[in-house]
Order: structure tokens, then sequence, then C-alpha cells
């Protein structure tokens, strides 16, 4: 895997090589990749010079580090009580139908993984949902209808 | 019985046309005439803790270590709170400025921003508000540089010594305390860690004296603050409010007219029913919040409130001590028995019983607090428990 080791080394570059710079390098990964595959882990071990135990312990410990493989666009959904309130379930039923995927399934193209995750810090606003790092807010059929249909014709 | 009426405030965000003067003065002061400062208006944590920030930054003062840091606690992940967002998108300068004038009290030269994960859309943002602020931090001669870190979806980086974990690179598992982070910190050096919404009230101090800020509140809570307020509310938002005030007041300003309870502090705080709004204080001589108002009106099941805050735990616990990881998944499956009726209502005690074992025997704060929402939604709520 040439590329994973182009990109790791060159995260280590800007970060360092220390066990501080881990948490950046593997946040540099989900970046590029989506999803850190036990390859980039192993990359990582050896570039930063330690057990690859130790990468793993780490990146499984957060919830954004991902290490199942992901679509280019993972959709997180917040089920926290005051989105659930304002009708995440209908949105969940309405990404699942549009993307014909299951929560926690990545479409067959790769391009959309949907999830769900806790409060995402709009709760004067739900539903909401990130799409990688951006936020959608106030989220209604037509909404994410349309949001979706971009993401699938011009991303 | 609060003798305080609900009152709106704008310190937090109020536009400052003299900001510069501001932090250049505050940097010129002597470090024993900020620290009075603080000390004397009274401000404790506003992440919900409540630790008196005063007496943080003198124990830090304190500490002879060469090397020491200023981290601004920006891993806001309590379910229903987002004002620190709120408070980084608008007036970020703010923060920075109460961040460098702790730095100067305490003689650190580094600060760090630990921002969570779901918050990455702001940092180019605030990455281009740190060069301004830097160059004018050098234009008074202050030296002192603010990094950004971020998280990666932990609730339980909130925690300051998980946070120094993560910010170590480390899994974000809380360490055992004392040594505190005034001794023990970042890089095991004393540090002072604060929420955003503190050092912009820090900052708010040296601007308009202590007294000032002190004329607001309470005895025991000083000042005003910052609420995130959701749920059954037809005006939700941001809003920054004198602090103890009755939580009838606050529902008669906030509630839809149908609100039969009010989740304060988030799934960590405490439930209040609609008979005891009357003699509720949101303040710390009653029930604290880090900002968190979930208002729930009479359609809504405090079963399905309560399975959401269990289920969330379950989830965000570290897993590095037994009672919490145990104790949380216990929770879950204990309530969800009772109410498909494998299990007898008695079977609730039992589970409060567990709740209270989980509060003396956790090793941090997550664990602790989880018997908060559990007693209270239980205790109050009984019969939507089991039927």
């Amino acid at each position: 895997m040439p590329e994973i080791k182009e990109l790791v080394k060159g995260l280590a570059d800007k970060h360092g090589r220390t066990r501080e710079s881990l948490l950046p390098i593997l946040q540099g990964i989900i970046t590029e990749e989506r999803f850190i595959s036990d390859a980039a882990m192993t990359e990582v071990a050896r570039e930063l010079d330690m057990s690859a135990a130790l990468v793993y312990g780490t990146a499984t410990f957060y919830s954004f580090l991902d290490t199942k493989p992901r679509g280019k666009y993972v959709i997180r959904i917040c089920r926290t009580i005051t989105c659930d309130m304002k009708g995440k379930k209908q949105i969940i039923k309405t990404l699942e139908d549009l993307l014909k995927v299951k929560v926690g399934e990545t479409t067959k193209d790769n391009k959309f993984t949907l999830l769900e995750t806790n409060c995402l810090g709009w709760c004067h606003k739900g539903p909401v949902m990130l799409i990688n790092d951006e936020a959608y807010t106030e989220l209604t059929d037509e909404k994410v209808s349309e949001i979706i249909g971009d993401y699938m014709k011009n991303k | 019985m609060p003798d305080k009426k609900l009152k709106r405030v704008d310190l937090i965000f109020s536009e400052d046309s003299v900001y510069k003067d501001v932090l250049a003065e505050s940097l010129k002061k002597s470090n024993e005439d900020i620290l009075k400062d603080v000390l004397d208006s009274g401000l404790r944590g506003r992440g919900g803790a409540g630790f008196p920030t005063g007496l943080k930054w003198k124990f830090t003062s304190q500490e002879a270590e060469e090397e020491k840091y200023v981290v601004c606690n920006a891993d806001e992940g309590e379910p229903g709170t987002f004002k620190d967002r709120e408070i980084l998108s608008r007036v970020p300068l703010k923060v920075f400025g109460g961040m460098a004038i702790c730095g100067k009290v305490i003689g650190a030269k580094h600060g760090y921003v630990y921002l969570r994960g779901e918050y990455q859309f702001l940092k180019a943002e605030l990455e281009k508000v740190l060069d301004e602020f830097h160059a004018t931090l050098k234009e008074i001669g202050f030296d002192f540089q603010i990094h950004i870190l971020m998280g990666s979806g932990a609730y339980i980086c909130g925690e300051e010594s998980a946070l120094f974990e993560s910010m170590e690179g480390k899994r974000g598992e809380p360490r055992n305390k004392p040594p505190y982070p005034t001794i023990a910190g970042f890089r095991n050096k004393p540090t002072v860690i604060n929420n955003v919404e503190t050092l912009v009230y820090s900052f708010m101090i040296c601007r308009i004296g202590a007294q000032k800020f002190q004329e607001l509140g309470t005895a025991d809570s000083r000042g005003s603050k910052v609420f995130s307020i959701s749920g059954d509310t037809p005006i939700a938002g941001i809003y920054e409010l004198e602090l103890g005030m009755s939580l009838e007041d606050f529902v008669e300003e906030f509630g839809d007219g149908d609100t039969k309870a009010v989740q304060v502090g988030g799934a960590s705080g405490f439930c209040v029913p609609r008979k005891k709004f009357k003699d509720t204080i949101i303040g710390f001589e009653g029930v604290p919040t880090g900002g968190s108002m979930m208002l729930f009106n009479s359609s809504r099941s405090m079963y399905n409130v309560l399975k959401n805050y269990v289920e969330f735990f379950e989830e965000e616990s570290c897993g590095q001590c037994t009672p919490c990881r145990v104790g949380c998944q216990q929770l879950k499956l204990g309530i969800e028995a009772v109410k498909k009726g494998d299990k007898s209502a008695a079977y609730l005690k039992t589970l409060q019983k567990l709740a209270d074992t989980m509060k003396i025997s956790s090793k941090c704060g997550l664990g602790q607090s989880v018997a908060n929402s559990f007693y209270s939604i239980v205790d109050n709520f009984v019969e939507e428990m089991i039927y």
C-alpha cells in the first residue's frame, strides 16, 4: 500500500513522531480515507516506532476514528433525546430510503455510510446531522432529500 | 425560596470595541491584582462542576515548576449543551483573551484549546482569529501561544484528566485524583483547565471589575450564565441569564405552557418535575447546571428520556472501571425488563441501589453522576417506568 505509506509519512512530517502526534495523525488519516485500515495502523506504528497494539487501542477508543471501512461521506445523525423529539426517527427512515442502507451500513458504491451519534451540540435546531465535518440543522424530509441529492450528483 | 427574578444579561456576547485596550491593560496589571479580582468576583467554573476559578488560578500560580499550561475545555458533549460552540463562533477573541490573562497569572507560555471533533467546522475560522490574536499579543509584547487540538467524538474527554490523556495522544481514560491538574495536568505539569465560558467571564471580570460581576447572582452563585435551552419550548436557543432564579420563573419564560419536567444539567444532571419548579433554584445552592436545560411537556414519556440517557452513558463510559462499565449496562437492561414486565416494579429499587454504588465507587464524574438523572427520573415518574 504505497499510498498509505506516503500519507502516514506526510502526516508524521507535519505532526511529529511522538506519542502526542498519534491523535492528529489518526485524525489526518480519517480526513483523507474516512477510516483507519489495519494497514494504516501498522504503518503508523512503524513510522512512530510504537507497537501496533498501542495504535489500535488508541484508535478504537474514539468513535470518530473509524476502523471499519466507511464511505466517502459519513453521515452521523444525532440520537440525543431533543433531536429524537423533533423527529429524528423519520429523518433516519428518509435517509435509509434514499440511500437504500440501514443505520451502520455503507452504500454499495462506497459513497455514503449512515451512522447515529451522540449529542452534536445543535439541540435548539434539531434534528441535525453531520456529513463528514459539515453540520446540517433543522432537517425535514425535503431538506434531507435535497442535501443527499446534491451529494449524489455533485460530489 | 429564591429571591432572584429571571433577568437577561449581556456580558458574554456583548460587542467589545475596546477589546485590545482591555487585554493590554490586564496584561500590565500585577498578578496579585488580577487574582484578587477573579477571587473576589466569586466566579465558579461554568462547565458544571463549579470549582472557584480564582482558586484554580491561585493554586497553579503557586507551583514552582517552570513549565505550566492553560487549557480551554471546548469538549462540549453534555446532551443539551451548545453554548460553547456559540461562544467560540461569536466571541473567540474573548476566550483567547481569558486564556492569555490566565497564562500571565500562572506563568504559562502555552495555551491549548481542546475542541470536540463534532466542531471541526469551527477550526479554520478559529485559526484565522488566532493569527490576529497572536499579532495583538506581539504588539502588546506578551509572549503566549495558543494551539488548537481536536477531539474525536468521546464524551468522556470533557472530564479534565481524560482530556489531558487525549491531548497526550492516549485513550481518553480519566486518571486517579489527586493529584489535581493544578499540580499535575497536561504532561503532568501544573495546568489550569477552564471551560470556554469560564474563560470569557474571567476576561469580562478584568473588563468590568469584580464588583459589577458580583452584583449579579446570589451568594453561592455569583454572576450570570449562558443557558442552552431546548426541547419543548417555542424559543429554543442560547440565553445569558442571571443565576439564582427559580425554575418556575424559567419555565414561565421558556416553557410551552404544558411543561411537566425540566432536565437541568443534561444527562448527568437532575430531572425536576412540575411540582418542584417553585422551590428549585438554578444555581450552586439549588440545582447546578453546565447550561443544559431540556424541557419536556406532558406528551413526552419520561421512560424514553431516561432510556435515552442511560444508553448514552452506556456508550460513552470509557470502560476503565467496573462500576460504571457494568453499571450502565445493567441499568439499561433493568429498566427495559421492568417496562416489559419481566421484572416487578420493586426491581427499580434494586436498580437505584446499583446507581448508589456507582456514585460512590466510580472513578470519575461520568459514573458518579449517572445516579443523578436515574434517581430523579425514577423517583418522580415511577408510574411511567412501569406502565
